[in-house]
Order: structure tokens, then C-alpha cells, then sequence
């Protein structure tokens, strides 16, 4: 099989002593670069990026990608630990791993994203390795029609199937979606809902301050409250055994984990998306999926195990029309595009053909570097569950200082900070209310994606909304989306229906 | 011990930059930055202020010409109006800097509720000037300029034309070929110039009007055809495309790849700017750079570049006068 030989040489290059190095020590970086608040993969690359020039093109690209893979592995650890999401592909992971983590069940929410990233990952490159040339085609056949349709059906799996109270969903989406119009028109470019010119507003609601607010802040204020102060959080021993019965009861975890490597992966390649997207998606379809949908939020391992397998799956994903369209699919890739224009090679649909030897040197370097993330992490698990152990006179300062740096860091802002602090004590009434906050994160993040890809799908149609449905990729995906959203009234009217029955019996 | 982590992950990244600071030679300037420089662009990833702007920064780190790293930062909402209003609210700030392009003239004549006044912003560098061809996806079968007229009639307002933002050089350049040639071609704008490239090369469009730079990887692989220039010669990489000159329709229009510094900028900051750009430009990664995407355009600085600027304005608020509603 040529894809074999390939890949066997690209190994040999993977393997030298130099990028084996590489591969190790930019994992490791990048796991504590992901686990920080505020400082993401993007701000790990891009500051690292002139050090590459100190070595081949292979081995920085090389070294690069580790990064931004141990990135991904760290984010979820700092979403685990201490509720806030250190990066924005990890917030997914908060909305589980948190409660686990509270319920002094850390190193099972630990383990469980370690393996989990490891499995996308492993799946996704694999995907990558047989089929990137014909996926790139996939990308391609992806317009603004087709986006709206997938943006909807992430929508509809938040709806349709969460098992939640159905109008508080709603009321949470439209938050989200409000909140996510904030700032400039994207296609006039006139702004909207600045209160009158706050020029804060005017670049919009970045959504980490959103989620940093409601998570971060909200969560501390609701436990201050809840526990009186007096919150032995983590009882959480660890051992070599308890990681070993962490482990075997990843096994109810299997489709979750299998269904977002492939959903990320998927939602990953196409240019715009990325991971944030995907992990959101793949947890909302992972909790309709679920046979327990209502314990989602609450600390169910599988709200762990999908979004951490897409956000790895789809960090390996947008690397696809990176090197073969040219067109990054997250801002991470966006950066590893200029490396690779002044390393001069020109990503593309040639660079196969022109630079094979670096792109399988690279895709096998995928494989290393998801192993060695998964090793670097476990080994840490302990470190990390010992945090927990502090006192929370001592933890929470952290906790708050650290959300304070994650609200900043992105667009350094004071307004944003104060505007997160809002959002902490709204997410916290939200909370007392018992209203779902996931929805009304996945509509901050997919609100503007949504929002461009249906004005472009509509100039294009000259106004008919039949565009949505006349496309053979959009019009099914829509179809699919419509009949979720209708679920949670087909399922009032089958309760109407049982009810009095059950009434004339009784 | 998270704390101590993060304390270890700082001192890494500190002595990073203490080595780099550390082989940087002298600068022979009085001014040199002290942290980070924010590098804005204009535009979304992708798009060719975006891949020009990552070069830039790249060449600035492989030669060591600033002590600091400039980080690149995508601001590509509202045709530049963020972006732009970014600048105006950094006012006086040495560490913002921006790559831009001709929305730098578009947006503020369309948005005068912006109060963008660019005469107040500080020139730095012109770059480049970025050419225009018109591209078609090579299923459509058009591979002249006069079929892309017969068809594009025949088929009304359903040919799209995707570019890049509202009322700038895409969409100037689509209603030129509107006026022109009498057709009613719809534009459809996004978010870069990456983003409008992959949807003609999917086939979601008719048309395009990308940078050389932005349809290279496609025209490479055979997927787009480019049908004429907007520009005065014949340019060195596409040797067999005429220009719309050639075709009786003289109409040359270029895109500035300049660097812009915050309003108010101390003159020493302005000045080492300067010095950067200029060694950026002399570069040979810079000249193959130009070589390579068809780019053209001395560099130009200082009052210079005001001028170039003041000039440009003038046209582009003619462009748009003359193309009526906007």
C-alpha cells in the first residue's frame, strides 16, 4: 500500500533523535500552555514560532503541532480542576468535568479526558493518514448553505434531545444569540448593540469572558454558597489502582468516545469551524445519545469523554485545509500557515505532490505526539489531583485570580473583565434558577458562524430560503435538524395523550 | 502547585525572551520596544494581508529586527471598521501597529458615524501593491473574458461574485464589471480572501476577483482559471492572461499592502518602525515573496506614504460617488 510506505518513511524522519526530542518537549510545553487560562494554544505557537527557525522546516512544523497537541491535552485539565476552561476548545470539558472534580472524582474525570484525547486523536489521524486528499474535496463542497444546515443541527441537538426543560433551553440559546450579535454587522459592518457607543463592545463578546464568567465566576460563588465555606472539594486519592479502575470504566464510554473523534474530525475540516465548535456539537449530541441525559451537567463521565475526543479529533481535522487548501481551520493552523510560507512551502493542493516527504513526516509526528501527550499526562494526574487538596481559603483566591488573567488575556480589555464579572453573578442566578447554561455557550460560539453563512446563503438566493433545501449536502442535513427541533412537542403531545389515559385508570 | 507550574511555564516563556533580547545586536535607535507589539490585520485569516502579514513577522523574527515579537491579531470585522476603530481607540499607544489594506480608504467614506479620520493615523511602510485578476472555476468552461460576458448575461443576477467584505476593492471591482458589461452579477461577500478562494474553487460561486497570492494553490492545480488582469502589463506569472487594458477596458487597480501605526504614535516608535519595515523589505524572503504572488510597488514611507494615502482617499471616494448608492 503506498499510503503505508509513506508513512514508514515519514516515520523514519518523525524518529530522529532531533524531532523525537522536538515532539517530547513540545508536548509537555504545550500541555501547560493549554492548561493556563488565557494563554491557548494560538498565543503557545505564535510566540514560539521564531524559535523554529533554528532548525529544518520539518522539525518546526513538527515541533509546532506537539505544541499545539499538548495544548489540546492541557485545556481540559484546567477545566477539570478549577472550573475554568483553559482555552476556549476545552469549555465543553467544564460542563462534566467540574462536577466530577467537585464530587472528588477528579482523577476519573482526569483519566477520562486523557484517554479520551488520546482516542480522537489517534482516530483522526488515522482518518487524516488514508483519506486527506478526497476529505479535502468534502471541505470544498462545504458552502455557506451547507454550514447554516450543520450550524443548525448543532443547535438542534441541544434542543430536541437534552432532556432538560425545554423553554428554558430556548431561553438560554437566545442569550447566547443575543449576546452573540453584539458588536460589528458582519456583513455591512455598521455596529449593533454597543449601548450607545461603549467601545468595548464594539469587538463583540469574545466568548471565554462568557464562559470564564459563568463557569469561573458563577461556579465559585455557587459553591461559597452551597457549602458554607466549609468544602473539603477533593477526597480524591490516587493510585496506580484507582487510574486502573478509571480506566475500566471508561468501557460504558466507548460510543461517546468513538462518535466525537469522528464528529470532530469531521466538523475540524471544515475551514471556519474548528474545535471549539466541535467539542460543543459533540457534547450535545453525546448527551442525546446518552441513556441518562439528565445527569449530563451534573457530572456524567461521557460529557468528559466526547467533547475531549472532538476537540482533539478536530484540532488533527483543521490541519486537512491547511495543507491542502491553504485555508486554515482555526487560528492555531492560521499561524502554522505563516511558518510554513516562510519555511517556503506553499500549502496547497500541490504541497502532497511537492513536499511529500514533509507532510508524512508530519502526519507521523501526529502519531507521536499524541502518545507522548497521553503518557506526560497521566504521569501528572497526581500533581494535579493534589491541587485539589488545598484549602479552599487558598484555592479559591487562585481560582479567581487565574479567571480574572483568562478574561483579560484575549483581547486585553479591562471592559471585558468587568463584563465577565457580570456574567459570573447572572451565570449564578441562571444557576439558582436552575436554567441549562451550556446552550446559551454553544449560541455565543456558533451565533456569528450561523449568522454569516445564512445572509450569505440568502444574497446568493436572492432572498429564498429554499437554498437551505434544494442543496443535496444542506437540504438533507436541515431536514435532519427540523425533525429534532420538532421532538420535544411530538413528545408533549405523547405525554398529553398517555396522561389522561392514565388519569380514567387511576 | 499550580501556581508553581504557572510560575515555571512564565520563567520558560521569560527566558525565551531574555535569550532572544540577549543575541539581538544593537538597534542604533533610541526607542526599541519593551514588550509584545500588537500586529492588527485588517482581515480574516487566510487572505492575503493575513498571509502577508505573518511573512512580515517571520522575516522580523528570522532576522532578529525587533527585540520583541510582534504578535498577530485578526480584526476583520465590518470591512476594517474594527480593526480601524481598534487603532483610533489606542491612540498614542507604541505598540499597536497594523497590516492594511484598501478598506483603510472604503470603510471610513462609508462610515462616517465611525469617525475614522486616517490622515491622524501614522505612516509607517507601504509594503506592496497587490494586483487583481478575474478568476472563474475552470467546470464552468469559460476561459475568455467575452464568454464570462455571455454567460454571466444569460444567467442574470444568479451569477454570484463571492469577495471579500462590503463596498471594498472586490466589490468595487465587481460593479466595474456590472457598468462595464452591462450585468447584474450578485455579490456575496466573506470573511477573507482564503475563505473566497475555496468557494469558487468548491463551485458555490461563478466568479472571483482574488490576489494572485490568495488563488495561486487552486490556479496550481488547475482548479480556477484566471480570464484577464487589472493591470496595465501582463504579469510575470500568468504570462498567458492579458489585461482588461489589452481588451479595450483600461482599467488598472492595485491594493496597498501597507503598515500603519496608532494615531499619535511617539516619533521615535514611528521611526524604528520604519527601520524594521524597510530591512523587512530589502529582505531576499521579502523580494522572492513579491517575485513569487505577482506583487508590485516600491517602498514607501513617512510623508510620502501620506501623500499616497491622501491621493488614494481621493480616488476611492470617486469610485465611489461614480458607483452610485454607496
Amino acid at each position: 500500500m503506498e499510503v503505508l510506505g509513506h508513512l514508514i518513511d515519514g516515520f523514519g524522519i518523525a524518529m530522529q533523535p532531533l524531532n523525537l526530542g522536538l515532539i517530547i518537549f513540545g508536548c509537555a510545553l504545550g500541555l501547560f500552555i493549554g492548561a493556563m487560562p488565557g494563554l491557548g494554544s494560538v498565543n503557545g505557537v505564535a510566540i514560539l514560532l521564531p524559535m523554529t527557525f533554528l532548525v529544518p522546516p520539518a522539525s518546526a512544523i513538527i515541533f509546532l503541532a506537539a505544541i499545539y497537541y499538548g495544548a489540546m491535552y492541557g485545556g481540559a485539565i484546567s477545566s477539570i480542576m478549577l472550573g475554568i476552561p483553559g482555552a476556549s476548545t476545552a469549555v465543553a470539558t467544564t460542563f462534566d468535568g467540574r462536577p466530577l472534580a467537585l464530587q472528588g472524582l477528579a482523577d476519573r474525570a482526569l483519566v477520562a479526558a486523557a484517554t479520551a484525547s488520546f482516542v480522537g486523536g489517534t482516530i483522526s489521524v488515522i482518518l487524516f493518514t488514508i483519506f486527506a486528499p478526497p476529505l479535502a474535496n468534502v471541505a470544498l463542497a462545504f458552502g455557506a448553505p451547507e454550514e447554516f444546515a450543520l450550524m443548525m443541527l448543532a443547535f438542534a441537538t441541544f434542543v430536541g434531545l437534552g432532556g432538560d426543560d425545554v423553554p428554558k433551553t430556548f431561553f438560554s440559546i437566545f442569550i447566547g444569540l443575543v449576546l452573540s450579535a453584539v458588536g460589528l454587522d458582519i456583513v455591512s459592518g455598521e455596529p449593533r448593540l454597543i449601548f450607545g457607543g461603549i467601545s468595548g463592545f464594539m469587538h463583540g463578546i469574545n466568548f471565554l469572558v462568557l464562559a470564564i464568567g459563568i463557569y469561573g465566576i458563577g461556579e465559585m460563588l455557587w459553591t461559597i454558597e452551597s457549602s458554607r465555606g466549609k468544602l473539603d472539594v477533593s477526597q480524591a486519592n490516587v493510585s496506580v489502582r484507582r487510574i486502573i479502575r478509571c480506566l475500566k470504566d471508561l468501557k460504558g464510554t466507548v460510543k461517546a468516545m468513538t462518535m466525537g473523534s469522528f464528529l470532530g474530525y469531521f466538523v475540524g475540516i471544515l475551514p471556519a469551524a474548528g474545535a471549539t465548535p466541535g467539542s460543543l456539537m459533540a457534547y450535545g449530541v453525546a448527551k442525546s445519545m446518552s441513556k441518562d441525559p439528565r445527569s449530563f451537567g451534573k457530572g456524567n463521565v461521557e460529557g468528559v469523554v466526547a467533547p475531549e475526543a472532538a476537540n482533539n479529533a478536530a484540532s488533527t481535522g483543521s490541519m486537512l485545509p491547511m495543507l491542502t487548501l491553504g485555508i486554515p481551520g482555526s487560528p492555531t493552523t492560521a499561524i502554522l500557515l505563516g511558518g510554513m510560507v516562510i519555511w517556503g512551502l506553499e500549502p496547497g493542493p500541490r504541497l502532497f505532490v511537492n513536499n511529500q516527504e514533509f507532510v508524512w513526516a508530519l502526519i507521523a509526528s501526529l502519531y507521536a505526539a499524541n502518545l507522548f501527550s497521553v503518557l506526560i499526562n497521566v504521569a501528572f494526574i497526581p500533581l494535579f489531583v493534589w491541587v485539589l487538596r488545598l484549602p479552599f481559603t487558598i484555592l479559591v483566591p487562585i481560582i479567581f485570580i487565574l479567571c480574572v488573567v483568562g478574561g483579560y488575556a484575549p483581547t486585553q480589555d479591562m471592559h471585558d473583565v468587568w463584563l465577565m464579572f457580570g456574567f459570573g453573578v447572572v451565570g449564578y442566578l441562571m444557576r439558582k434558577l436552575d436554567y441549562p447554561m451550556a446552550p446559551a455557550v454553544l449560541a455565543i460560539v456558533l451565533g456569528p458562524l450561523a449568522e454569516t453563512s445564512m445572509r450569505q446563503s440568502l444574497l446568493m438566493s436572492h432572498g429564498e430560503f429554499g437554498i437551505f433545501f434544494s442543496r443535496a449536502i444542506s437540504g438533507p442535513i436541515m431536514i435532519v435538524a427540523i425533525v429534532l427541533f420538532l421532538l420535544p412537542v411530538l413528545k408533549m403531545v405523547k405525554d398529553k395523550i398517555r396522561k389522561p389515559a392514565r388519569g380514567t385508570a387511576a | 502547585m499550580k501556581t508553581l507550574k504557572i510560575m515555571g511555564l512564565s520563567s520558560i516563556i521569560f527566558m525565551l525572551f531574555a535569550a532572544a533580547s540577549l543575541t539581538s545586536v544593537a538597534y542604533g535607535e533610541d526607542w526599541t520596544p519593551r514588550k509584545p507589539i500588537e500586529f492588527v490585520i485588517m482581515a480574516g485569516p487566510g487572505g492575503g494581508a493575513d498571509k502577508m502579514a505573518r511573512l512580515m513577522q517571520t522575516i522580523v523574527e528570522k532576522h532578529d529586527l525587533s527585540p520583541r515579537p510582534l504578535i498577530p491579531v485578526n480584526k476583520a470585522g465590518g470591512s476594517g471598521a474594527e480593526a480601524l476603530v481598534y487603532l483610533k481607540e489606542k491612540t498614542g499607544d507604541d505598540y499597536v501597529i497594523m497590516v492594511t489594506l484598501n478598506s483603510f480608504y472604503t470603510t471610513p467614506i462609508r462610515q462616517p458615524a465611525l469617525g475614522i479620520d486616517i490622515t491622524t493615523f501614522t505612516p509607517i511602510a507601504r509594503m506592496a501593491e497587490d494586483t487583481f485578476l478575474l478568476w472563474v472555476n475552470k467546470d464552468s468552461g469559460v476561459t475568455k473574458v467575452d464568454e464570462f460576458v455571455t454567460k454571466a448575461k444569460e444567467m442574470g443576477n444568479d451569477w454570484q461574485m463571492a469577495g471579500t467584505g462590503r463596498a471594498q476593492e472586490d466589490e468595487l471591482l465587481t460593479r466595474f464589471l456590472n457598468q462595464t458589461y452591462g450585468l447584474t452579477m450578485t455579490y456575496v461577500p466573506f470573511k477573507g480572501g482564503g475563505d473566497v478562494a475555496k468557494q469558487l474553487a468548491g463551485n458555490h460561486v461563478n466568479s472571483t476577483v482574488n490576489n494572485p497570492s490568495e488563488a495561486l494553490g487552486f490556479y496550481e492545480a488547475g482548479t480556477v482559471v484566471p480570464l484577464a488582469s487589472f493591470t496595465p502589463e501582463r504579469l510575470p506569472l500568468f504570462p498567458d492572461t492579458p489585461t482588461f487594458k489589452e481588451l479595450g477596458v483600461d482599467h488598472s487597480y492595485y491594493m496597498q499592502r501597507s503598515v500603519v501605526g496608532t494615531p499619535g504614535m511617539s516619533p521615535e516608535a514611528a521611526a524604528f518602525y520604519r527601520d524594521v519595515f524597510k530591512k523587512v523589505y530589502d529582505s531576499a524572503e521579502w523580494q522572492e515573496y513579491m517575485k513569487t504572488k505577482s506583487l508590485q510597488g516600491a517602498f514607501i514611507t513617512g510623508d510620502a506614504l501620506m501623500e499616497y494615502w491622501i491621493r488614494q482617499r481621493a480616488q476611492h471616494e470617486e469610485l465611489l460617488s461614480d458607483l452610485g448608492d454607496m
